[in-house]
């Protein structure tokens, strides 16, 4: 029934109006020709080389180790964060949710500029990192995976919260009755009945990480081998070798792409 | 007695107040029809809801007291749940969601799968062992939520509906074997269905709640005979009135006179099965003593008899022949007399 009601609503493709159909053409060339002309400047010959370039690698492996620690932390703190913000009425809810998601729309320069005026050596919580445990933050590759897990942590505590409401409580009263307690009732229910939604958070986390620029490169700078990522590394080489620019960039779109298909069923159930 | 509560809270509309005591061994049905709370009454006493008021003690001791702020958590209350639509674990095979409870308590891995094997091999579901809840059959999961809530010797057992879930044709058979196993279980059972052959099939006493309150208790067959309330009256299929009696006369509630054998004062019940409602097209002469006009309406047919609905001043059913129907040709509606024996009135306080 639903699919009559579908097929009705929106029309054949005959019928469809110049109005809608031009500027929509124009809007899906507009999003695809930068991309196309990534892939036609491409030398697919030097891409394996360009790739294993010494330079290259170090940004590649940086960028993995820097997004997966990113993705950790906020596995680690962003869902205990999620199941507070779902399963706990408590003063203050919205305003703690609406501070989770504001690295979403902040400019992540001005993330990064956050970031270093509180963990810089003279911050709020640096100088005393630094005076207590002698730790720096700033320009070091810690730096750079706090900076990409201010990014993304919002993605994974979002797309996890709405896993917790949406899944059926009462699964986590049936292991009450049988005499689980809330961690093991978190531990061997709830959390393999959210599974799907905390990879789904993870991927974007992960994705987001990885293509962090802003934030990093204003808390943790631009330095070969610790805090140079990809993204970074593409937009140093643009100024100096556009093909290794190109090359970094593929690997980017195509992990972008990747976890888009990997989540279509999740954002696309019907198409 | 085993199981002693009282239980008061609200939830949205709903407000529960009841008192339920089971006995050791005993089977307590309670039947009400939806949004009566049933469901909420047996939550609260798993500790799922907590009560505003009241206590619930079981095997004497103190599961929760609202005025002595005592609260046992869920997980600690020695309480077996079968829940509505089960909730076995997606996750987890048949085994595994049996041996859950086990595991939550601290048992061994092998020693719990060990049990959990026996139990499902007891409901006859060893072939089943690494099926997951959603390969199984409604009659499947219900045996395995069954076993999932007995697994750990439960001193109370908590059931939901745990038939309502199946089609008819299974139902029968799936009824048998649970009156079986809860046979087996030697604490206390409360099982809850708003089906009356459900509750009269399995129950040791009926508990009848409307509207967060108890209306009646007692055997089926107290209940069957005696309903006090409209809801149980059309459960058992009974024509039940309300009125005051002096002698044998009851001057009905809603309007007209019922007359009974013996003698009665004050506020009473009276019930009268359909077959004892005879109906005739003209005014009978003669020995009954209860004739009321009123028009015939509504036609059901149950098993091999017609249930005829007569409005009028004493609205009443009747339940006549197919033949006797046929005759008085009922379908065509129109005025009818309904007339009834005083012998055939059972009349109790009410």
């Amino acid at each position: 029934m639903t699919g009559i009601a579908r097929r009705g609503r929106a029309g054949s493709a005959a019928g469809v109006p110049l109005l809608f159909a031009v500027p929509a053409a124009l809007a899906v060339g507009f999003l695809a020709i930068p991309l196309l002309g990534l892939l036609e400047q491409t030398s697919w010959r030097q891409l394996a080389s360009e790739l294993t370039a010494p330079q290259a690698r170090l940004a590649l492996r940086l960028s993995l180790v820097c997004s997966l620690g990113a993705v950790a932390i906020s596995l680690l703190l962003g869902v205990p964060l999620a199941w507070l913000l779902a399963r706990v009425e408590f003063p203050g809810r919205n305003l703690v949710r609406a501070l989770t998601t504001l690295p979403m729309v902040l400019p992540p320069v001005v993330g990064g500029v956050a970031l270093l005026l509180a963990f810089g050596r003279r911050g709020l919580v640096g100088q005393w990192l630094d005076r207590a445990f002698g730790v720096t933050l700033p320009f070091t590759t810690m730096g750079a995976v706090l900076a990409e897990a201010f990014v993304a942590m919002p993605f994974l505590v979002i797309t996890t919260e709405a896993g917790l409401r949406a899944m059926d409580r009462r699964f986590e009263d049936a292991a009450a009755t049988l005499g689980a307690g809330r961690w093991t009732t978190f531990r061997r229910v709830t959390l393999p009945l959210i599974a799907p939604s905390l990879g789904a958070g993870a991927a974007l986390c992960w994705a987001r990480a990885l293509g962090e620029f802003g934030a990093t490169i204003t808390f943790a700078g631009n330095l070969p081998g610790s805090t140079q990522t990809m993204p970074l590394a593409v937009y140093l080489a643009l100024e100096t070798d556009l093909q290794a620019a190109i090359a970094l960039s593929l690997v980017l779109l195509v992990v972008s792409l990747a976890v888009l298909i990997a989540l279509r069923d999740r954002w696309f159930p019907t198409a | 007695m085993s199981l002693a509560a009282r239980v008061e809270l609200t939830l949205g509309q709903l407000h529960l107040s009841v008192e339920v005591a089971v006995a050791t061994g005993e089977l307590v049905v309670l039947l009400g029809p939806n949004g009566a709370g049933k469901t909420t009454l047996l939550r609260a006493l798993a500790g799922l809801v907590a009560l505003d008021g009241g206590r619930v003690v079981l095997d004497g001791v103190v599961l929760e007291d609202a005025a002595a702020r005592v609260r046992v958590p869920t997980e600690r209350r020695p309480a077996g749940f079968v829940f509505q639509d089960y909730l076995l674990f997606p996750h987890l095979s048949a085994l595994e969601n049996v041996a859950f409870g086990l595991r939550a308590r601290g048992m061994a891995r092998a020693e719990a799968r060990r049990r959990a094997g026996a139990w499902l091999e007891r409901v006859g579901l060893s072939e089943q062992a690494a099926s997951r809840p959603r390969a199984l059959s409604g009659g499947q999961a219900q045996r395995v939520a069954l076993a999932r809530a007995m697994v750990a010797d439960p001193r109370l057992l908590l059931l939901d509906e745990p038939l309502a879930a199946l089609d008819a044709a299974t139902r029968t058979e799936v009824r048998r074997d649970l009156r079986r196993h809860l046979d087996s279980f030697e604490g206390t059972r409360l099982l809850v269905t708003h089906d009356p052959l459900e509750a009269m099939a399995l129950a040791d006493r009926l508990v009848v709640l409307e509207h967060g309150q108890v209306t009646q208790t007692g055997t089926a067959a107290e209940v069957s005979a005696r309903p006090r309330s409209r809801y149980a009256a059309e459960l058992v299929g009974m024509n039940l009135f309300r009125g005051q009696a002096a002698g044998h006369a009851i001057q009905l509630t809603g309007g007209g006179v019922l007359v009974a054998a013996g003698d009665h004062h004050g506020e009473v019940f009276a019930s009268v099965h359909p077959h004892a409602v005879a109906l005739h097209r003209r005014s009978p002469e003669g020995t009954p003593r209860n004739n009321w006009a009123g028009t015939a309406e509504a036609l059901d047919v149950v098993g091999d008899r017609i249930r005829v609905r007569v409005t009028g001043t004493v609205p009443i059913v009747a339940e006549v022949t197919p033949a006797a129907a046929a005759e008085l040709r009922l379908a065509d509606g129109g005025p009818v007399w309904a007339t009834v024996k005083a012998t055939e009135v059972t009349v109790y306080p009410a």
